[in-house]
């Protein structure tokens, strides 16, 4: 029998269809097909500056888009050979992590409703509503936040935003430890999730994985570790891997990764502290960065270089960049080609879930039709990032 | 970024063509090198692909396992006219590298490196999505983001962005401007319902 | 109690003995309206319209129950996700019931960017729900096509099916698409409803819920 489990449905996290080929309850062959929500992200990145195309990363990975703004300006400033001050890399620190507190709890919270623990949702979406009201204070949109910028940030950080996170850093693990109060040594979680939807190490580096499907597999492998990226190596925090590589352990990865979350973010506030809460926002960089107001206005080359950026863009070196960041789904990697035009001549974006996606038939074939629901949810895929 | 493990020296173009070259004699590598070139890149040509592949995922001082992404290129108008990039990772040396392929306009095939890398089926069915490249013994080889019956290559140069034109009241035939009369202009009044 | 300056519009009541019986009298003496209406009250007897009366039974009915079916494309869909959350609490307007079939739902929200690989779908979705059906569209990319003038994204969604609201925002706040909803409901409260041959149009009152 063929079921289609279409793009209307409650449990595929936006417009994902599968086509199932049941024989009875077991999932004989399982394909996923995605393209509805295509956007044509990359096409239009050919015809938008860089600074244009930040917002429309934030719809990419729409329940993590401060990383998705990271990456890109990384990839930029990467491509431009400039890396922005300490202040600024310390602030992206924090409020990556924060996102990445927040795409976890989305993730945890539309995973246990689709297997059944409501609770969990109305828990989850309590703290994330915390971090969006940071969100807000800091630039003003709840979830689409676009607020890094090629070589800083779009603005300073305002008064009390620092006191804000450590309010919420500081109570955010008893809230973590709620979570796995309810679901951790729960019978049916377990009954639901260990041995459910199994990913071999091989396989996971065969497929492509990434992120916690990676390291639930075993493969100890993080971006933040291994390549760092805007001063990572400063923080100290601990990786978590799992074994078997199924459910089970990819929940614990993530809700691990809740907590050294907290811990990463804990010491990025004490250090924007240490380099001041208000400061330099900005590489003083003018041939690529806006120049702060006031110097617009007193000081003539300052005026030429903002009138240059912002009316017709900065021009990047002809040459080609890289650059991945780990996002909370997996790598999320940025690839632009430039031919010394403000605009790129190509934006090719490597988002995690289009990959770990892959790995869903492996992991549900052969297993009965419930898992798929599982598994689905424990690959944690955002539409937005799969369909671009 | 190649950052490396202590002790060995980190990667370089140099390096990589020189052991293809040993490997593959006659095979046409050339490292790509730049001033803003900022990862390290290799050019090899279509015809040896599959092989240049399998040797530098299981070569041991390279152990490229990871396919990490897959790029096409559209270089309107340079000949030949498409380029794809196989963006690969090592985890066991921490090393990351651009593996390149130009391919021409009038014949846009590749081998497909399924068999070497699994995870490249989604890639390089975008990639025929988007450039209409082919990939020859790609199991399964159609449209993924795009609608089935779709026609056209959309991101290629020459394809348009499929703008639609945004009406205002400059462009929009047989609409009339607003009155210049101010109080008709007059925003009305609106009384809620719960008052 | 002090004596009240104006005079106590309704007739006391007795606390104990005998109920007041109105005294019938044979005199036509002159009762205004109200007052005629105010004794009938007391008796238990309530006057209305039909007109009233069917909009309450199916107008409000529909107004405060309206039942959402679960539609969520992007980035808008959480932000429906967190209307159902315990901030911004739609079961208090009723829908909390976000339905997974569209034959249940009222209720079509879009939220979210339409591709050109989904219009069909939503299309097929949209003809699936019975009457009386109403569409919301959330957001800019549903309205207009949002930030996203290309190839792939419908250019508004009231290209392919009729809509009632537009909820403007990038994501439009929660509260915003509460508001949208709220307008939604003084819609339906406002149309007019068929009975049989009969037409019954509701009244324009301000202030009348």
């Amino acid at each position: 029998m063929t079921l289609n489990m279409g793009p209307q449905h409650p449990s595929t996290h936006g417009v994902l269809r599968v086509a199932l080929e049941l024989d009875g309850e077991t999932v004989v062959r399982c394909q996923p097909i995605i393209g509805y929500l295509h956007t044509g992200m990359e096409k239009q990145a050919e015809y938008k500056t860089y600074t244009q195309s930040i917002p429309q990363t934030d719809r990419m990975d729409y329940l993590s888009p401060l990383s998705n703004n990271l990456a890109l300006c990384l990839a930029a400033e990467k491509l431009l050979g400039i890396e922005p001050p300490p202040r600024v890399q310390a602030i992206r620190v924090l409020l990556t992590e924060l996102t990445r507190i927040s795409s976890h709890c989305v993730w945890l919270g539309t995973h246990a409703i689709d297997i059944g623990a409501m609770t969990v949702f109305w828990y989850c979406f309590r703290e994330r509503e915390k971090v969006l009201s940071i969100y807000d204070q800091v630039c003003g949109a709840r979830m689409t936040a676009s607020y890094f910028r090629v070589g800083g940030l779009a603005s300073d950080i305002p008064a009390g935003l620092l006191d804000r996170c450590q309010k919420f850093v500081d109570e955010m693990p008893a809230h973590v430890d709620e979570y796995e109060k309810l679901l951790t040594r729960n019978p049916i979680w377990l009954a639901r999730t260990k041995d459910v939807a199994p990913l071999s190490a091989r396989y996971a580096v065969a497929l492509g994985a990434s992120g916690p499907v990676l390291r639930g597999s075993g493969v100890s492998w993080d971006l933040r570790k291994a390549q760092p990226y805007s001063g990572y190596e400063q923080y100290q925090f601990d990786v978590p891997v799992g074994t078997v590589g199924d459910a089970y352990d990819r929940y614990q990865v993530r809700v691990q990764e809740m907590r050294q979350s907290t811990r990463i973010a804990n010491q990025a506030i004490a250090k924007v502290r240490e380099y001041g809460e208000s400061g330099d926002y900005r590489l003083r960089d003018y041939k690529y960065v806006l120049p702060p107001k006031e110097e617009v206005k007193t000081s003539m080359e300052a005026l030429i270089h903002h009138f240059k950026i912002v009316a017709h863009g900065f021009f990047p070196p002809k040459g080609e960049a890289y650059q991945a960041v780990e996002a909370p789904k997996g790598e999320l990697g940025f690839y632009f080609i430039s031919d010394g035009t403000p605009r790129p001549w190509r934006m090719k974006v490597r988002s995690p879930s289009f990959v770990n996606l892959q790995t869903l038939p492996t992991m549900v074939e052969g297993r009965l039709v419930a898992d798929v629901i599982a598994a689905i949810g424990s690959i944690d895929i955002v539409l937005g990032e799969v369909d671009r | 970024m190649s950052a490396t493990l202590a002790g060995t020296a980190p990667l370089t173009a140099e390096r990589v063509a020189e052991r293809l070259r040993e490997k593959f004699p006659g095979a046409a590598v050339r490292p790509v090198t730049g001033e803003a070139m900022r990862d390290v890149g290799i050019e090899v040509s279509a015809d040896r692909l599959v092989e240049i592949a399998t040797f530098l995922r299981d070569e041991r001082e390279f152990e490229f396992a990871f396919l990490s992404w897959i790029a096409g290129v559209d270089w309107l108008p340079a000949e030949p006219r498409f380029e794809v990039v196989y963006g690969l990772l090592s985890l066991a040396h921490n090393a990351r590298l651009n593996l390149r392929v130009r391919v021409p306009e009038e014949n846009p095939r590749l081998p497909s490196v399924v068999a070497v890398w699994p995870t490249a089926n989604w890639h390089e069915r975008e990639t025929y999505d988007f450039y209409g490249i082919e990939f020859t013994g790609h199991p399964d080889l159609r449209r993924i983001l795009l609608p089935e019956d779709w026609v056209g290559w959309p991101l290629r140069k020459d394809s348009p962005l499929g703008y639609e034109e945004v009406a205002f009241t400059h462009n929009t035939p047989g609409r009339r401007l607003p009155s210049p009369d101010l109080t008709r202009l007059k925003p009305k009044k609106v009384t809620y319902r719960a008052q | 109690m002090t004596e009240s300056k104006t005079p106590n519009p309704y007739r006391p009541l007795v606390p104990s003995g005998a109920p007041e019986v109105p005294p019938v009298s044979d005199a036509l003496e002159p009762i205004s309206e109200e007052q005629r209406m105010r004794e009938e009250v007391e008796r238990g007897v309530l006057f209305t319209s039909v007109g009233s009366m069917v909009n309450w039974a199916v107008n409000q009915s529909r107004a405060n129950a309206i039942w959402p079916l679960g539609f969520g494309l992007a980035c808008c869909a959480i932000e429906m996700m967190a209307i159902a959350g315990p901030r911004f609490d739609i079961s208090r307007f009723g829908a909390e019931v976000f339905r997974g079939s569209p034959r249940q739902a009222d209720l079509m929200i879009v939220a979210g960017r339409v591709s050109v690989k989904m219009a069909p779908v939503l299309r097929q979705l949209y003809d699936q729900m019975p009457s009386p059906k109403y569409v919301i569209s959330m957001g800019a990319c549903a309205s207009c096509g949002g930030i996203f003038n290309n190839y792939a994204i419908l250019q508004g969604v009231d290209k392919i099916v009729p809509v009632d609201v537009y909820v403007p925002g990038c994501p439009p706040r929660p509260e915003a698409l509460i508001h949208g909803i709220m307008k939604l409901q003084e819609k339906i409260l406002a149309s007019p409803v068929e009975v049989g041959t009969l037409t019954f149009r509701p009244r324009r009152k301000k202030g009348v819920a």
